[in-house]
């Protein structure tokens, strides 16, 4: 009887190790692209593009960037991370609502 | 059961740092603890914004930055986010020596992104005689940068002080949260650091 529970609590934890792993590898993968992100950035910058093409494609980057360390590094697109993400994204509604109604009051 | 047992199981679960109340509440607080982090930079961005064409004499941002030091920076604070990451598999798979070993690479990039601040710093206020008094855009980029770099500082600190304090306890499910926490603020740091040199940095160059 205790032998069994043993081999199964070993395969579990062999499942999990093995997840685990492939967490990593996402991670690694994540880590790539930031890097690739962050060459593109400077690379545009360094080779004097037009300023009006490059700083939209410059916030684009970090956004990007922002999120691959929010939901890789920071273990959001884990389970267990409904609070935090519904608390981020209704501020960033709110934030967003508040952009919106202070530029339309102003403009018209 | 007895308090330690239940703090010291024979079999570690599946996630460590949120197997008791404690964990799961200081994870839930310190997501909030990083949505107020996000206001103070934002309004430290708003500033910096709001400031930096309000420059004196030479020291504008397109003659002082040098994009070879922030390259650097750059490089080194993304890399120890990658080892911090590293440090924490290690946790789950309840490997305490590699954590040890991987959060101890983590601060050493740190520190190593930290002499680089310090050398821009003196830099600016030595060659060119920019401080924090020079311009309303001096002020704005102490302000916002060195709130980074103070950041920093803390993080490294906080790091350091859990690799010392549990050197000899191993890792348990006491001190497992406050390892995944102290993770989740240097992963921030470097969030924070993604916006500083697009915006501060690259922007400033582009002009």
């Amino acid at each position: 009887m205790t032998d069994h529970t043993d081999s199964t609590s070993k395969h579990k934890i062999d499942i999990h190790k093995k997840e685990h792993k492939e967490e990593m590898i996402h991670q690694v993968i994540s880590f790539t692209l930031m890097i690739l992100f962050t060459f593109i950035a400077f690379g545009m910058v360094i080779l004097e593009i037009s300023s009006y093409f490059v700083k939209p494609v410059l916030i684009l980057l970090a956004v990007v960037q922002v999120v691959f360390q929010l939901y890789y590094f920071m273990h959001m697109k884990n389970k267990g991370h409904t609070m935090p993400a519904m608390m981020m994204f209704s501020g960033i509604a709110v934030a967003i609502l508040t952009i919106i109604t202070f530029t339309t009051i102003i403009w018209w | 059961m007895s308090h330690d047992d239940v703090l010291n199981p024979k079999q570690m679960p599946h996630d460590p740092e949120k197997a008791t109340l404690e964990g799961k509440n200081k994870f839930i607080g310190f997501w909030m603890f990083l949505g107020g982090e996000t206001v103070l930079f934002a309004s430290l961005f708003g500033t910096y914004l709001a400031l930096v064409r309000s420059t004196s004499g030479e020291n504008t941002p397109e003659h002082l930055f040098g994009l070879e030091l922030v390259f650097i920076m750059t490089m080194l604070l993304l890399t120890s986010s990658l080892t911090s990451v590293y440090a924490m598999y290690h946790m789950k798979n309840h490997d305490f020596k590699k954590m040890q070993l991987w959060l101890g690479i983590t601060v050493l990039l740190g520190l190593g992104f930290l002499g680089c601040e310090i050398y821009e710093f003196y830099h600016y206020i030595h060659e060119y005689g920019f401080t924090f008094r020079s311009s309303a855009f001096g002020s704005a980029f102490y302000t916002l940068v060195g709130f980074h770099g103070g950041h920093v500082v803390f993080g490294l600190s906080w790091i350091v002080a859990l690799m010392i304090r549990n050197q000899k306890r191993g890792l348990n499910l006491y001190n497992a949260p406050k390892f995944y926490i102290a993770s989740l603020y240097w992963h921030f740091i470097d969030v924070v650091w993604v916006f500083i040199f697009t915006v501060v940095y690259l922007m400033g160059k582009v002009g």
